[in-house]
Parts: structure tokens; C-alpha cells; sequence
């Protein structure tokens, strides 16, 4: 798929884009930023109008953010920009043939592009007691409103909360727990945390940073079962070890699958998300696929990736845009993300996954440093934690390929980066 | 509530009114003016909203916290004197007739 030319460019009078999350919403948005004047409609299941998640599990539980403030657009913003928003409707079936799709509701819309960016569902360990009453996930509005309450009540009775992987979503929870108070155990199979995302250094520094906090990490450590009281709701949690955890409230964070159903239903090539070319066109040219729910090449890291993040929702929403306005140029943005737990904000530049050499650069004892992270002498990536300014520089050496900065030069004493970029940007 | 200019690198003007409380990124969101992104959701962290503004502004702005600071040092068009991310600028009436210049790029 990789090899094929660019799209050709038909004229497309209709849009219909299903998934109505951060990728969804910003392909609207950047359809008509660029002038697109058809039809758009933006179909969602749930009922809350676009809106972002990564406060769900920093301010939004904690009660710093309310739901109002976690709106991509107000609605006015739609009407005015001629964007048919259904929500509260889910895609059911999508016919390829007939280019239509059907809605629960019955209502069919047809299309001349189609934009499949229906993100991607919490995954729950299929372990005895997995169903019990106070068992949750984190994905969306009505999950962390749920929780919100279910943090608070699990306070007010002194319970323990017990997050069941140590992922992103799973680790934010627990800082958030605790800033409010709340007693809570991390359990985590693999040997550390953030395990696929972060380099060991990194992983360690936030290892250390959960137990000054008090959270008790337990890493190697499966949940075997979960067992409840008369009510029917969780208490406790037994461990591969026979060990028991108190567990009022448990939250699986144990990563998430991909929405590819209806476009494997619809014939369409799936395999851990749906598959799509550089171009973010499925098998059938007529429908994209962006944001969690794809699998695309990267030719910057030379395999496929399929990414959960803010940056490649948005930045996907824009190539297919631009591909649908007859403008298309292939997905190279590169990649970043971030996380806020405690006071640290930490930062990843790039994909640092498969590197073979690590340099700190920073104040690691002030809890302000980064990690360079190269393959050979090629720039992978980079973990800033406090130090964004790292991490804004590491993003344009990446867009500028990752060659230019050696890992030599990296670890001479003294390095910084905004000198390094002083000295080695061209003056404008 | 604030009149504010944005000026497009192709020499268009989009001129808008926006609300209090708001930031100048979200006024050129809630219009849908190209060329801000705001990936982060306006926590100074993404510098996909940067903007210049104009050189001959006499409006009062707030100073540039630390972190604004930092974000500028690796935004996709190159920095200037009169950079700012323009998530950390408030829209009150003080800048009302604020003119910003949008870069040619943001990511
Ligand atoms: C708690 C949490 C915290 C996060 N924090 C961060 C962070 O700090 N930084 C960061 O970069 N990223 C973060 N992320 C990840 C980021 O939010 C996602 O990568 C991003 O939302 C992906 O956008 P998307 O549009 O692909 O999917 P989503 O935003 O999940 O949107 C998909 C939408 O499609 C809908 N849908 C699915 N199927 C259908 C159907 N058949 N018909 C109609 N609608 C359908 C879903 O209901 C959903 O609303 C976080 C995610 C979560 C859950
Ligand atoms: S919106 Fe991200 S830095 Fe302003």
C-alpha cells in the first residue's frame, strides 16, 4: 500500500465523518478552514458535543475543570460553520458499495468521502469479579463523571482505590486520587511503568515520584480475581502472589482497542486498528481512517504505528482534510504527547520505543532533565519532564529528520539544548 | 468583549468580535480562523497557536510567564521579539482592536 501514487482528486460534494472525538471533530473544521464548501456531517454516539479528553483524567477529576470547559467548540460554532452535527446516533453499518452510511436511527447518509475516526474503547481484564459494582474504565465524559462521584464517595467511606495497570491513564488517575486524598495501589504486569512509552530512566523517576506521593506500585503483579462483598461491589483484589488488596474502588488502565468494527464488517483491511496508507486512505480510496483507531506506515520510523494522542488525532484530522480537498501530501507530522501527574509534566518527543542509547541532559535530582534517546547516531525521540523548552527544540530536530544532533555531542558535559539550538539554527 | 484583527500570511484579515472571558486562540477557534491549531487545549504546551503580534500594538499585554517562554524556543516558524502563544492572552477589554499576524505554519 505504501508504494502506490497519490490519491487522484475527484471533485467531493459530501462528507460524512463518523466518530465525533478530537479527529473527527478537527476534520470539520479543517475541511472548511480550507474552504471546502459541500456537505459535512459529524456523526457521534455519545451525546456531549466534541469535546477533549486528556483533562477526563488530570482536572476534570479532580474538580479543577468542569464539562463546560472541555468543549472543543461551543455548538454555535457548527451552525456557523454549516457542519451537520447528529449525535447521540452511532454509524451501524457502512454499505462501500453504495457509499452510504446507516445510523442506528435508521438514517442513512451517503457520502462521496468517508472519514472513519471512531477512536477507541478501555479494555477490561477478563479476570472472576472483573463485573462487580465500583469496577470502572476511563474513556469518556460519562465514565469520568461516573468516577468522579465514585472517587469521592470512596473518600468520604476511607476506601482504597486500586488502578489496575501503569499506563498513562491509569498513573493521572492515582496522582489525581491521592491529591484528593485517597489511599491507592497500582498494580502493573510488566516490570515497570509506562513501559512501551517511556525509557527506563523516565520510568523510574515517575516510579519514584508515586511512592514520595505515597501510592503503593507494585510491578511484576497480576490481578487473579476480584472479589466483592453481599452487595455485590468490589472489596478486594487477589494477586498472582495469593497476596489480597483492600479495593473499594478498582479502574482497569490496561490499554484499549482500537474501534475497527464496522470497517472490518464493511470488508474493509483491519489488524490491530484499520489499516490505512500514507495518505490515511483505507483499502476502499473512498474512506479515511485517523486518530486511535488507525494503523498507518510511518516512514520516519520505518513500520507502522498506530498512536493515541491529542497531536496525531488533530494532526491526521488536517491529512485528510487535505486530501479530500485534492491537496494531499502523505502523514509524516511527528508524534508527541504529554501527561501531567503531581507537579511533573512530562513530555515525549517522538516515538523513543527501540533506542539503544539513553543521555540525561538537565537537573534529574530537581526533577527538571530530559532523556535523549538515539538509535545508533539517529535522534529518536525525547522525554522532558519540566523541561518544555527541551522538548519544543527535539520536535523541530525531529521534523528536520534527527540527524543533525549526535549522541557524542549530546552527552558533553554541560550540553543544553537552547544553546545547541542558538548555535545551530540558521539566522532567519 | 474585544475586536481583534488577525491577519493571514496571505494578506487576508479576518476581524472578529470575542467574548470575555476568553483567549485570543479560542477567539480564532470558535470563528474557525485557519492557521491556530491549539493542540493542547490552550496549557501552553503544544506552541501550535503562535502568533505575532502586531509591531506597532500600544494594548496592554500580560508578561510572558516562564513556561510561554520555553514553548517559544522550538515553534514551527521561527521566533521574533513580538512572538506569543496566543492561548496565554486573555481577551478583556483592555486589548479591544488587538491585531495579531498568523505564521505560515504551526506543526
Ligand atoms: C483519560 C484520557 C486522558 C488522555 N490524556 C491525554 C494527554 O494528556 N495527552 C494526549 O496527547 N492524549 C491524551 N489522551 C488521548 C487522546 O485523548 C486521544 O488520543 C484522542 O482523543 C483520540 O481522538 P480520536 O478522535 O481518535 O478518538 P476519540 O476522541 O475517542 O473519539 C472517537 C469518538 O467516536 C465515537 N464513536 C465510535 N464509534 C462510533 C460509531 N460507530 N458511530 C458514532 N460514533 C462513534 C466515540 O464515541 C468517540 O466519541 C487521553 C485519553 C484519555 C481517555
Ligand atoms: S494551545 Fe497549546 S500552547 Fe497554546
Amino acid at each position: 500500500m505504501a508504494g502506490s501514487p497519490a490519491p487522484p482528486a475527484p471533485p467531493v460534494s459530501s462528507v460524512v465523518i463518523v466518530g465525533a472525538g478530537q479527529a473527527g471533530a478537527d476534520t470539520a473544521a479543517a475541511l472548511r478552514g480550507r474552504g471546502f464548501s459541500g456537505r459535512i456531517t459529524l456523526v457521534g454516539e455519545e451525546e456531549a458535543l466534541p469535546y477533549r479528553r486528556p483533562p477526563l483524567s488530570k482536572g476534570y477529576l479532580g474538580g479543577t475543570v468542569d464539562a463546560g470547559d472541555l468543549e472543543l467548540l461551543p455548538a454555535s460554532s457548527y451552525a456557523d460553520q454549516g457542519i451537520d452535527l447528529v449525535l447521540g446516533d452511532r454509524a451501524a453499518r457502512i454499505d462501500p458499495e453504495e457509499r452510504s452510511v446507516v445510523l442506528d436511527s435508521g438514517t442513512r447518509l451517503s457520502y462521496d468521502r468517508l472519514v472513519l475516526a471512531t477512536g477507541a474503547r478501555p479494555r477490561r481484564l477478563p479476570v472472576p469479579g472483573a463485573d462487580l459494582d465500583g469496577v470502572m474504565t476511563l474513556r469518556g465524559l460519562a465514565d469520568a463523571a461516573a468516577l468522579r462521584e465514585a472517587l469521592r464517595g470512596t473518600l468520604r467511606e476511607g476506601g482504597h482505590l486500586l488502578v489496575v495497570g501503569g499506563g498513562f491513564v491509569g498513573l493521572e488517575l492515582a496522582a489525581t486520587a491521592r491529591g484528593m486524598g485517597l489511599e491507592a495501589t497500582v498494580v502493573e504486569v510488566g516490570p515497570r511503568l509506562m513501559a512501551r512509552a517511556l525509557s527506563p530512566g523516565m520510568s523510574e523517576h515517575l516510579r519514584a515520584e508515586h511512592l514520595r506521593q505515597g501510592v503503593r506500585v507494585l510491578l511484576r503483579r497480576e490481578v487473579a480475581a476480584l472479589r466483592g462483598d453481599a452487595s455485590g461491589h468490589v472489596r478486594v483484589a487477589e494477586l498472582d502472589g495469593g497476596e489480597r488488596v483492600q479495593a473499594d474502588l478498582v479502574v482497569f488502565g490496561v490499554g484499549v482497542r482500537p474501534g475497527a468494527e464496522l470497517a472490518a464488517a464493511a470488508g474493509l483491511e483491519v489488524g490491530d486498528g484499520i489499516l490505512v496508507d500514507r495518505w490515511l486512505r483505507t483499502s476502499d480510496p473512498a474512506i479515511h481512517a485517523i486518530g486511535d483507531c488507525a494503523r498507518f506506515p510511518s516512514a520516519r520510523y520505518g513500520r507502522q504505528l498506530r498512536l493515541e494522542s491529542v497531536q496525531n488525532a488533530s494532526d491526521q484530522a488536517r491529512c485528510a482534510a487535505a486530501a479530500i480537498c485534492g491537496d494531499p501530501a502523505p502523514y509524516e507530522a511527528v508524534p508527541w504527547f504529554w501527561t501531567e501527574q503531581y507537579a511533573t509534566r512530562l513530555q515525549i518527543a517522538g516515538i523513543t520505543d527501540g533506542h539503544d542509547r539513553a543521555v540525561t541532559v538537565g537537573d534529574p535530582s530537581g526533577g527538571r532533565f530530559s532523556v535523549l534517546c538515539f538509535r545508533g547516531e539517529r535522534l529518536l525521540g525525547a522525554e522532558s519532564a519540566g523541561r518544555p523548552a527541551d522538548h519544543m527544540i527535539v520536535r523541530r530536530l525531529l521534523a528536520a529528520g534527527g540527524a543533525g544532533l549526535s549522541p557524542g555531542e549530546a552527552a558533553r558535559p554541560g550540553f543544553d539544548l537552547k544553546e545547541y539550538q542558538g548555535r545551530s539554527r540558521q539566522p532567519a | 468583549m474585544a475586536k481583534i484583527t488577525y491577519k493571514h500570511p496571505n494578506g487576508t484579515d479576518t476581524v472578529v468580535d470575542v467574548p470575555s472571558p476568553n483567549t485570543v486562540m479560542r477567539g480564532a477557534k470558535i470563528n474557525n480562523i485557519d492557521g491556530i491549531e491549539a493542540q493542547c487545549g490552550g496549557s501552553a504546551q503544544c506552541g501550535t497557536c503562535h502568533v505575532y503580534v502586531d509591531e506597532a500594538n500600544t494594548l496592554p499585554l500580560p508578561p510572558m510567564h516562564e513556561s510561554e517562554d520555553d514553548v517559544l524556543y522550538g515553534t514551527a516558524c521561527p521566533r521574533r521579539p513580538n512572538s506569543r502563544l496566543s492561548c496565554q492572552l486573555p481577551v478583556t477589554d483592555e486589548i479591544d482592536g488587538l491585531v495579531v499576524h498568523l505564521p505560515e505554519a504551526q506543526s
